[in-house]
């Protein structure tokens, strides 16, 4: 059967392989632990320097005022993405191979989205203000602008992390009480508690099962529909490179090819620390190399689509922009982004590099940075080259303090991945069982 | 008359006297993961829960709706020269409530249904096991025809039964 673990996988053996991952990691693991602590701790203090100094400590430079922090955050809820298309799009094309590596990239959804929400507030300058966004009217009497793509962000990106929390949380109760059963001391006691009485009698997976399936059908939409508000923050603006009805569908495939090569990225080391090859298997790795490859095909798609209408459009203030992006002081940016995003992914058309576990995790860590790019040269490329501020002086430099807090949004980002992934089930049980073949009886096998 | 905590039903439920059964073969018996066969050969009746999601996303729905209108018309600022209430934008929104209140709400059905109501009817016996890999079949009965399940769980291949 192609979609499930190795043959020699009985039930017991994922309990016991996936319960294992709970132990002691070993060395590795807190050395990668002790790293994103590390990175984190730089990011708290170039951020508290921020918060001293004010945000003239970030490179801003006129008319350039979205610049990292922005870059960052749709970066952040771009790998997010794949999360919830994993979980939810794939669960409802019932594909067997998601099982395995479903609740990995659940969990760095849940995970990326508390680093993205970090940005805004980052980039607003008078952080402890934050609680402006949300709709309550002001001392005037005067509620939020609902006209504005930055309030349907908030909508959007809150939503989503309710509901990809909520996914993940339903997703793990009937595999922590599975863990529940084999533990011992205070562990015992934390599953007996979050399992909230989980017995997996037929009648709690009759209600269970529908519920799964209907909030499935809800994060559906939400997928496509969260990364299209974030694409309308650039979008509904006039600014050349910016102002493109393909911005929708261009960031949906972006965010959902960023995932895909993070959720490779992660996946490869834990199967290593915790031994897990033989229920996360190659044909599991081809599967994403796939989503990643087809994902990768469409932004290259939109890249010379955009680039195409900007020439062919006749307007000259898009077509200066998109030369301004190739041949302008961030060519550097630009040509990263084309090479990493657009050319890189055509070596997964190999089948000997999709097999290969560490060719994979190579490609994704180049996609990952590709995709940083992506984002920055729209955003900040776009920025610094708009024909109309041309008497600007658009030199833009990201300072060490942008550096150093987006290292720390790495570091926040891995810090409770590694945490989750010790003391939670990585790997669903209950549905790495399902597409297992059950025990059945000698005659009955026969028949 | 004595007054029941209604709360002491749901988290300490009445234990029910019957049978348990252990198999180690899904063709025998019942339980560890979901099996759509399982349900089928059962003839449930489909789950309550899809009205907690209906419910939820058209309150969901009516949120965002009021939310965004209410708030216009509260203060009616006019923005970008559009009409105070304009609903080509305020469709994101209300989106998105849609989505948040059927998602909330599908929650809380299943933890109504599936943690709660169930256990009020009674609690069955249990074996750490069955989240393993064994499964279970639990025989509601009387201890006077508790012999007669037994022989005849026994006879389907049970590998162990015990009386709860």
């Amino acid at each position: 059967m192609a979609d499930t673990p190795t043959s020699r996988v009985t039930y017991d053996v994922v309990t016991r392989s996936i319960a294992r991952t709970l132990g002691n990691p070993g060395k590795g693991y807190f050395a990668l632990l002790a790293l994103a602590v590390a990175l984190l701790a730089v990011g708290i203090v170039c951020l508290l320097f921020l918060l001293r100094y004010g945000l003239g400590l970030a490179g801003y430079s006129h008319p350039v005022y979205w610049a990292v922090y922005i870059t960052c955050f749709v970066f952040w809820v771009g790998i997010a993405h794949s999360g919830t298309l994993i979980s939810a799009i794939l669960f409802l094309f019932r594909s067997g191979w998601r099982t395995a590596v479903y609740r990995t990239a659940e969990a760095m959804t849940v995970f990326a989205v508390m680093t993205a929400g970090l940005f805004p507030l980052i980039h607003i300058g008078r952080q402890w203000y934050f609680y402006w966004l949300i709709p309550y009217p002001n001392e005037r009497g005067l509620w939020p602008n609902f006209k504005s793509p930055l309030i349907w962000d908030e909508f959007a990106i809150g939503t989503y992390f309710t509901v990809s929390t909520v996914f993940l949380i339903m997703g793990l109760i009937p595999d922590i009480a599975a863990v529940r059963d084999l533990a011992t001391g205070w562990r015992k006691k934390l599953y007996a508690i979050t399992a909230v009485g989980w017995r997996g009698t037929n009648e709690q997976w009759r209600h269970y099962t529908r519920g799964y399936l209907y909030l499935a059908a809800l994060a559906t939409p939400l997928v496509l529909s969260v990364h299209s508000v974030v694409s309308w923050d650039f979008a509904m603006a006039l600014v050349p490179g910016w102002h493109a009805t393909l911005f929708a569908p261009y960031f949906v495939a972006g965010a959902i090819y960023s995932g895909v090569a993070m959720v490779i990225t992660l996946l490869v080391p834990i199967r290593k620390l915790f031994h897990l090859e033989e229920l996360i298997t190659v044909h599991h790795f081809e599967n994403l190399a796939k989503l990643c490859l087809l994902t990768g095909l469409i932004v290259s798609m939109s890249y010379c689509t955009e680039n195409f209408t900007a020439w062919f459009g006749g307007n000259p203030h898009e077509r200066a922009a998109f030369w301004y992006r190739a041949f302008g002081p961030f060519w550097w940016a630009s040509w990263t982004m084309n090479i990493c995003n657009g050319l890189l992914p055509w070596l997964l058309w190999s089948k000997k590099v999709r097999t290969s576990v560490v060719a994979l995790f190579v490609v994704s860590i180049f996609v990952n940075v590709g995709m940083w790019f992506e984002r920055f040269v729209i955003i900040v490329v776009s920025l610094a080259g708009e024909p109309f501020e041309r008497f600007a002086n658009a030199t833009y430099n990201p300072t060490w303090a942008d550096w150093g807090i987006m290292a720390g949004s790495f570091g926040w980002f891995f810090m409770w991945f590694l945490l989750f992934v010790k003391n939670f089930p990585t790997v669903s049980i209950s549905e790495v069982k399902e597409v297992l073949p059950p025990p059945k009886r000698a005659k009955a096998v026969a028949t | 008359m004595k007054v029941v905590n209604p709360l002491t039903a749901i988290f300490h439920p009445p234990p029910t006297p019957g049978v348990l059964a252990v198999f180690g073969q899904l063709d025998a018996a019942v339980d560890a993961m979901p099996r759509h066969e399982l349900e089928d050969a059962l003839d449930q009746p489909v789950s309550p829960v899809r009205m907690f999601t209906l419910v939820g996303g058209i309150a969901g729905c009516a949120v965002g709706a009021w939310l965004t209108l209410y708030m216009s018309y509260d203060w009616p600022v006019v923005v970008g020269g559009k009409p105070v209430g304009s609903i080509p934008p305020y469709v994101v929104i209300m989106f998105e409530m849609t989505i948040l209140f059927g998602a909330l709400s599908t929650i809380l059905g299943i933890a109504f249904n599936a943690l709660f109501a169930a256990r009020r009817l009674g609690t069955v016996a249990y074996d750490a096991r069955f989240t393993n890999d064994k499964f279970g079949i639990f025989v509601p009965s009387e201890p006077a025809r508790a012999s007669q399940v037994e022989s005849l769980l026994r006879g389907a291949g049970a590998e162990e039964v015990r009386r709860a």
